[in-house]
């Protein structure tokens, strides 16, 4: 017999401090606290190889509205398809790269994360997914996070990818990245919608 | 030790439609969620160790220069799986309103007092039995926009990473026998009763220390068990 779980309350609207404080938590009355952040939206580290790309979106609700007070996480692997965790048996990624970040969104409801673009990995029944990031949602008036997987527009992969497969057709454009170059870094939009029409899919993990 | 994650264990959440809490209403996914297989990518998760915390982050009467005001308390437990094996090594993360009800955030204009030493925030990583310990002060209720003379009970967000990013838990700890608890439709999205126990913090009198500062219990369950083989097949 397992025991229940604790079950899932809402981030609430006052995160900022504790969960990301970078640029937000403008309190520190007299020069003493040194709160720093834990995690934060740059994953990059400076011996991590692979493509640099950022990923930026705006979170809307079921009127269109900008979510401003959403917190976005993200789980990926490096480019070489390694996950940072004991749990992948496959080979440990050999630099600092975490590939797991954090980002609040902002009063347009945009959050951003500088990355590496990642690799394949191994999915169920011998098959490879495509290149992919694990996003999770958290926000005021959500009760439990919500997950959702963020593909890449230029990979040839995504067809055969057996995640992506499982989506009705109609609905898999709503996980695509669009790829654009700013700067000549290329940029991967990825707007969630939480709610309504062209909702994000979301998964029931 | 293979973990699995069974989608039932999750009865015990709220469901993402909750009208008593609005801002479910216009935030929560309209469209049938889509079953997939977890994956290496679900089955793997971030772990932040030891070095991802600094002295005094799990006291937070600590990051002052003075003690903020408030009842001191000290709040400590174990993060468990559903097989009660403890989880080790893994982030814990805090943040709460002061002992006036009010929380160190430019949206947050509840006229309550800030408190120059306290802002309400903390981390810690459990040990290897799964252990982590805060000291901090007792938050205060305070009002939200939510409906007529809304309260929400006194309460302390938790932040908790697991062996996976399955596991990943944002909830609430609460206090025992708190008056506020039949009003707030944040706890009562939670239906079962003992469901809503497993968020309300045990006063343990004996690791309360005398003189100083009463102590609460909060034990945190993540999801996954131990396969078994009668699981594996299933899978």
């Amino acid at each position: 017999m397992s025991e229940i779980i604790t079950p899932s309350q809402t981030v609430g609207p006052f995160f900022a401090y504790g969960l990301t404080p970078k640029g937000r938590a403008k309190w520190d009355p007299d020069g003493t606290y040194s709160w720093k952040e834990t995690i934060g939206d740059n994953l990059v580290t400076a011996d991590a190889t692979g493509e640099r790309i950022r990923i930026e979106g705006q979170v809307t609700d079921g009127d269109g509205l900008p979510i401003n007070d959403a917190m976005i996480e993200i789980w990926q692997a490096d480019a070489q398809g390694r996950y940072a965790s004991p749990r992948d048996a496959g080979a440990r990624p050999n630099t600092k790269f975490t590939g797991f970040g954090r980002s609040a969104t902002d009063k347009n409801g945009v959050f951003g994360f500088d990355t590496i673009k990642p690799g394949r990995v191994a999915g169920p029944n011998g098959k490879t997914q495509a290149p992919h990031v694990v996003v999770c949602i958290f926000s005021r008036g959500m009760l439990r996070q919500v997950y959702t997987r963020l593909y890449f527009s230029d990979e040839a992969s995504n067809g055969e990818d057996p995640i992506l497969n499982l989506v009705p057709g109609d609905r898999r454009g709503t996980l695509i990245a669009r790829k654009e170059v700013r700067g000549g870094q290329p940029v991967y939009r990825f707007d969630i919608r939480v709610q309504g029409k062209d909702e994000t899919v979301f998964f029931d993990i | 030790m293979t973990l699995i994650y069974p989608k039932e264990s999750l009865s015990s959440f709220p469901k993402h439609l909750s009208p008593g809490y609005r801002s479910t209403v216009k935030r929560s996914p309209s469209k049938p969620l889509i079953v997939v297989p977890h994956t290496l990518s679900e089955l793997t998760g971030p772990v932040y160790g030891h070095d991802a915390i600094q002295e005094n982050d799990n006291d937070l009467t600590k990051q002052g220069k003075g003690e903020p005001l408030g009842e001191r308390i000290i709040v400590h437990g174990q993060v468990l799986d559903e097989d009660r094996k403890p989880v080790p090594e893994t982030l814990v993360e805090i943040w709460q309103a002061n002992a006036c009800g009010r929380y160190v955030h430019i949206v947050d204009q509840h006229p309550a007092p800030l408190d120059p030493n306290f802002t309400g925030a903390g981390r810690a990583v459990t040990d290897k039995k799964g252990y982590y310990k805060f000291i901090t002060v007792k938050p205060g209720a305070y009002p939200w926009g939510n409906h007529h003379n809304a309260w929400r009970p006194n309460h302390i967000h938790f932040s908790v990473f697991g062996h996976s990013f399955l596991t990943r838990l944002v909830t609430q700890m609460y206090f025992p026998g708190d008056y506020l608890f039949p009003y707030d439709p944040i706890f009562n999205s939670v239906t079962e009763e003992k469901a809503r126990a497993r968020m309300v913090s045990v006063f343990d009198l004996d690791n309360t220390i005398p003189d100083w500062a009463l102590c609460f219990r909060f034990d945190i369950v993540l999801r996954g068990r131990e396969a078994t083989p009668l699981d594996e097949d299933r899978h």
